[in-house]
C-alpha cells in the first residue's frame, strides 16, 4: 500500500508539470495539442544536457556536482518546451493557423525529435537519475510518514511549488486576471488594452517549458532513467488532467495523485484478472469524460472552460 | 516612415483579411508549392546535418520506397486509402466545427466488432452473410462511439475536443482487454484470420479496399456539396445562430452529422480489419486518427483534395521509412520530416488567408 502511494505521488507530479503548463496555455485560450510532443522534447533535451554534463565531466576526470546535474537538465528542458511553445504560437497567434491542427503536429514533430535525439539504451541517464532521486537524508528516519512526504526527488517538490506560484498568480494578480480576461474573451482584453498577442506568446511558450518537466520527470524521477515508455500516453493524460481539475492548478496537486493512482492501480490490485486489468486502465479517462459531462451539466461559471478555447483571435474580424 | 506611420496610429506592416474571391486558384497553388519546397529544403538540411548524406539521393531513395516495386505502390494506395477514409469519416464532422478528435477510437471500435464477428459467427455462417453482419456490426459500434460525445455536446454543450479524445483511450484500452480475453493462450495477440476476411479481387488484396474507398469518397462529396444535409451542416459550422434562425434544428444536425462521421470510421474499421490485417491489434489504427485531422484540414474538407493530401501524408511517412532503413538513420526521422512539412503547410495557409499591407504613407489604405 505504501509502495503504491509513493508511485502514486511520483507519477501524479509528473502529471502535475504537464497539466500546469497546460492549464497557464488554456487560460490564454490556447488549446495546445502539442503537450506530448512537448513532453518528449522536454525530456529529451534535458537527458541531452545531462549526458553532454556527465560525459564532459567524467571525461576531465572531474567531480560531477550534484546540483549542476540536476540544474542543468532542468534548464535544458525548460528551454526546450519554451522553444515549442514559441513555434506553436508563432503559427496559432502571428499566423492565426488551426490550433488543433497545429498541436497535433506538433506531437508528431516532438515524438520525432525525442526518438531521434536519445539513445533509449544509454546507461548513462540511470546515472544521471541518481541524481534527480536524491532525496532528504532524515526521510527514511520517519517511517511512513517520511516515505510519503519527504523520500522524494527535487523535482516532485518543484511541480508542487509551481502549481501553488501558478494558482497565486492566476488568481491573486493582475497579469493573472490579464491572462484570465485574455482566455475568456480576447476581444474585450484587447480593449482593454492588454497586449493579446504578447500573453499568449508568453503563458503558451511557459506552459510549454513546464510541461515540458513533466517529460524530464517521468522519465528521471519515475522511470529511474530508462527510457522503456513512450511518453506521449502520459502527455494525454495530462491534458485529461487539466479538464479533471476544472482548470485549477491548486486541485490538480491532488488531482494527479488520484490520476497517477488511477493510472498505476492495475499494477498493485490483486484478485482481478489479466484481462480485468486492461480495464482498470480506462479509469482515468472515464472519470475525466464524467468529469467533463458534469462541469458542463452544472454549468457553474467557475468551472468552465475558458470560453474562447481553442478560438484564434484576429482583431479585425467580427 | 516609420515616425510617420506612428503619429498617424497606423501600424507600419497590418495584416489584412482577404475578401471571399479575391485570389485567383493558381496563386493558392503557387504558396503552397513553394511552402511544400521550402518544407523539403528545411528538412533537407536537417536531414544532411544528421546524416551527412546528399539530400538529393535521399530523396531519390524516397522515390524508390514509395513507387520502387508493383508490391511498394500496392502498400503505399493501401496505405492512402486508409488514411483517406479516415479523413472522409471526420470531414463532415469539422465542417459543422465539431472537432472529432475521435477517430482513433471511432475506427477501433468498428474493428473490434468487426473482429468479434468474425470470431463468433465466422465458421458458423456462409460468407456473405457473415460480411453483411461484419459491415452492420462495424458501422453500428463506430455510429455509437460517435454518437456518445455528440448527444452530451448537443443537449449540454459538453466539450467535444477533450470528450472525443478521451473516448479514443477508451476504445484502446477496450481492444486491450478484449484482446485478452479471446486469445485464449493469454498472449494478447489474436492469430489473423484471412479465411472470414472480406473478399479478395484476383490476385490483388487491397483492390477492394481501393474501391470501396472511391466510392465512399465520391458519396462523401455530393453529400457535403450537394444535398440538403450537407448545406445544413455548412451553415450550423458557419454560424449557429444564423442556423438556428433558419430553423434548422442544431441538435439534430449534431447528431445526425456524428452518427455519418462514426459510421464510416466502423467502415474504415472494417477494412483494416477484415480487409487488411484479418486481425486487431491497441496499434491498427496507429495515430491514423488524428493524422487524419490534419489531413482533412489541408485539404479544406473538400474531400477530392483529401486523396492529394492523404497521398503526400503517406508519401512523407513511406519515404522517410525507406530513408531510414536505406541509409540506417533512427526511423524517427520520418516523424520529424512530416512535422516539418506539416508545420510549413499549415504555416502557408495564412498567407492564403490573409494579406500583409505595409502602409507606406501612414495613411489608411485599401
Amino acid at each position: 500500500m505504501l509502495a503504491f502511494i509513493v508511485s502514486a505521488i511520483r507519477l501524479g507530479m509528473t502529471l502535475l508539470f504537464g497539466s500546469t503548463g497546460e492549464t497557464i496555455t488554456e487560460k490564454s485560450g490556447h488549446l495546445n495539442l502539442g503537450i506530448p510532443g512537448i513532453m518528449c522534447v522536454g525530456a529529451s533535451c534535458g537527458c541531452y544536457a545531462e549526458y553532454i554534463y556527465i560525459d564532459s565531466v567524467v571525461s576531465k576526470g572531474l567531480e560531477i556536482n550534484s546540483i549542476l546535474a540536476v540544474l542543468i537538465p532542468v534548464l535544458a528542458t525548460l528551454i526546450g518546451g519554451a522553444i515549442m511553445g514559441v513555434l506553436f504560437s508563432f503559427l496559432t497567434v502571428t499566423l492565426h493557423a488551426n490550433q488543433n491542427v497545429t498541436g497535433l503536429a506538433i506531437t508528431t514533430l516532438g515524438v520525432g525529435i525525442s526518438d531521434y535525439m536519445i539513445d533509449k539504451t544509454d546507461l548513462i541517464y540511470i546515472r544521471g537519475a541518481a541524481y534527480f532521486k536524491a532525496s532528504l537524508p532524515f526521510a527514511s528516519k520517519l517511517g511512513w510518514f517520511g516515505e510519503v512526504f519527504f523520500s522524494h526527488g527535487v523535482l516532485v517538490y518543484l511541480a508542487i511549488i509551481i502549481a501553488v506560484v501558478t494558482s497565486f498568480i492566476l488568481n491573486r494578480t493582475r497579469i493573472g486576471l490579464h491572462l484570465r480576461a485574455v482566455g475568456e474573451n480576447p476581444a474585450t482584453a484587447d480593449a482593454a488594452g492588454i497586449n493579446v498577442s504578447l500573453y499568449r506568446y508568453v503563458a503558451t511558450s511557459i506552459g510549454c517549458g513546464i510541461a515540458g518537466l513533466g517529460g524530464l520527470s517521468f522519465i528521471m524521477d519515475y522511470l529511474n532513467g530508462n527510457w522503456e515508455y513512450v511518453i506521449d500516453d502520459i502527455g494525454w493524460l495530462a491534458i485529461a488532467l487539466v479538464i479533471f481539475t476544472v482548470w485549477k492548478p491548486n486541485f490538480a496537486i491532488i488531482g494527479s495523485i488520484i490520476f497517477g493512482g488511477l493510472y498505476i492501480a492495475s499494477s498493485y490490485i490483486t484478485g482481478v484478472s489479466f484481462a480485468g486489468k486492461e480495464l482498470f486502465k480506462m479509469l482515468p479517462y472515464i472519470v475525466t469524460i464524467i468529469v467533463l459531462i458534469f462541469t458542463s451539466m452544472r454549468s457553474k461559471k467557475k468551472n468552465q472552460p475558458p470560453q474562447s478555447l481553442g478560438l484564434p483571435y484576429f482583431r479585425e474580424e467580427r | 516612415m516609420f515616425k510617420n506611420a506612428l503619429k498617424n496610429k497606423t501600424p507600419l506592416i497590418r495584416v489584412v483579411k482577404r475578401g471571399r474571391d479575391a485570389l485567383p486558384w493558381q496563386f493558392g497553388i503557387l504558396v503552397r508549392a513553394i511552402a511544400i519546397i521550402s518544407a523539403l529544403i528545411v528538412s533537407g538540411i536537417i536531414i544532411m546535418m544528421l546524416s551527412g548524406k546528399n539530400p538529393i539521393e535521399v530523396y531519390a531513395s524516397m522515390f524508390d520506397g514509395v513507387f520502387g516495386t508493383p508490391r511498394r505502390i500496392w502498400n503505399t494506395l493501401q496505405n492512402t486509402v486508409i488514411l483517406l477514409c479516415i479523413s472522409l469519416a471526420v470531414t463532415p464532422a469539422f465542417k459543422m466545427r465539431f472537432w472529432n478528435c475521435g477517430a482513433e477510437g471511432q475506427v477501433l471500435v468498428g474493428g473490434l466488432a468487426t473482429v468479434s464477428v468474425m470470431m463468433f459467427l465466422g465458421d458458423k455462417l456462409p460468407l456473405p452473410l457473415l460480411l453483411v453482419i461484419m459491415l452492420a456490426a462495424s458501422v453500428l459500434a463506430g455510429m455509437i462511439w460517435a454518437l456518445i460525445p455528440a448527444v452530451f455536446k448537443s443537449i449540454w454543450n459538453t466539450n467535444e475536443t477533450l470528450f472525443t479524445l478521451m473516448m479514443n483511450y477508451v476504445a484502446i484500452q477496450l481492444v486491450a482487454y478484449f484482446l485478452k480475453v479471446f486469445a485464449k493462450d493469454g498472449s494478447g495477440v489474436l492469430k489473423p484470420m484471412p479465411q472470414f476476411g472480406l473478399p479478395v479481387i484476383g490476385k490483388y488484396q487491397f483492390l477492394l479496399n481501393i474501391i470501396i474507398v472511391a466510392v465512399v469518397t465520391v458519396i462523401v462529396y455530393i453529400y457535403l456539396k450537394y444535398s440538403k444535409h450537407g448545406y445544413e451542416i455548412s451553415v450550423v459550422g458557419e454560424s449557429e445562430n444564423t442556423a438556428k434562425y433558419i430553423g434548422i434544428g442544431v441538435k439534430k444536425v449534431i447528431i445526425r452529422t456524428l452518427a455519418v462521421s462514426g459510421a464510416i470510421c466502423g467502415i474504415t474499421g472494417l477494412l483494416l480489419v477484415g480487409g487488411t490485417d484479418h486481425t486487431i491489434s491497441t496499434s491498427t489504427v496507429g495515430g491514423q486518427g488524428f493524422t487524419a485531422i490534419m489531413v482533412s484540414w489541408l485539404a479544406k474538407f473538400n474531400p477530392i483534395y483529401m486523396v492529394l493530401t492523404s497521398f503526400l501524408i503517406v508519401f512523407l511517412d513511406r519515404g522517410a521509412g525507406q530513408i531510414a532503413t536505406k541509409f540506417s538513420i533512427p526511423s524517427s526521422i520520418s516523424d520529424i520530416v512530416t512535422g516539418i512539412i506539416l508545420l510549413f503547410i499549415i504555416g502557408c495557409e495564412f498567407f492564403l488567408t490573409y494579406k500583409i499591407v505595409i502602409s507606406k504613407s501612414g495613411r489608411e489604405e485599401k
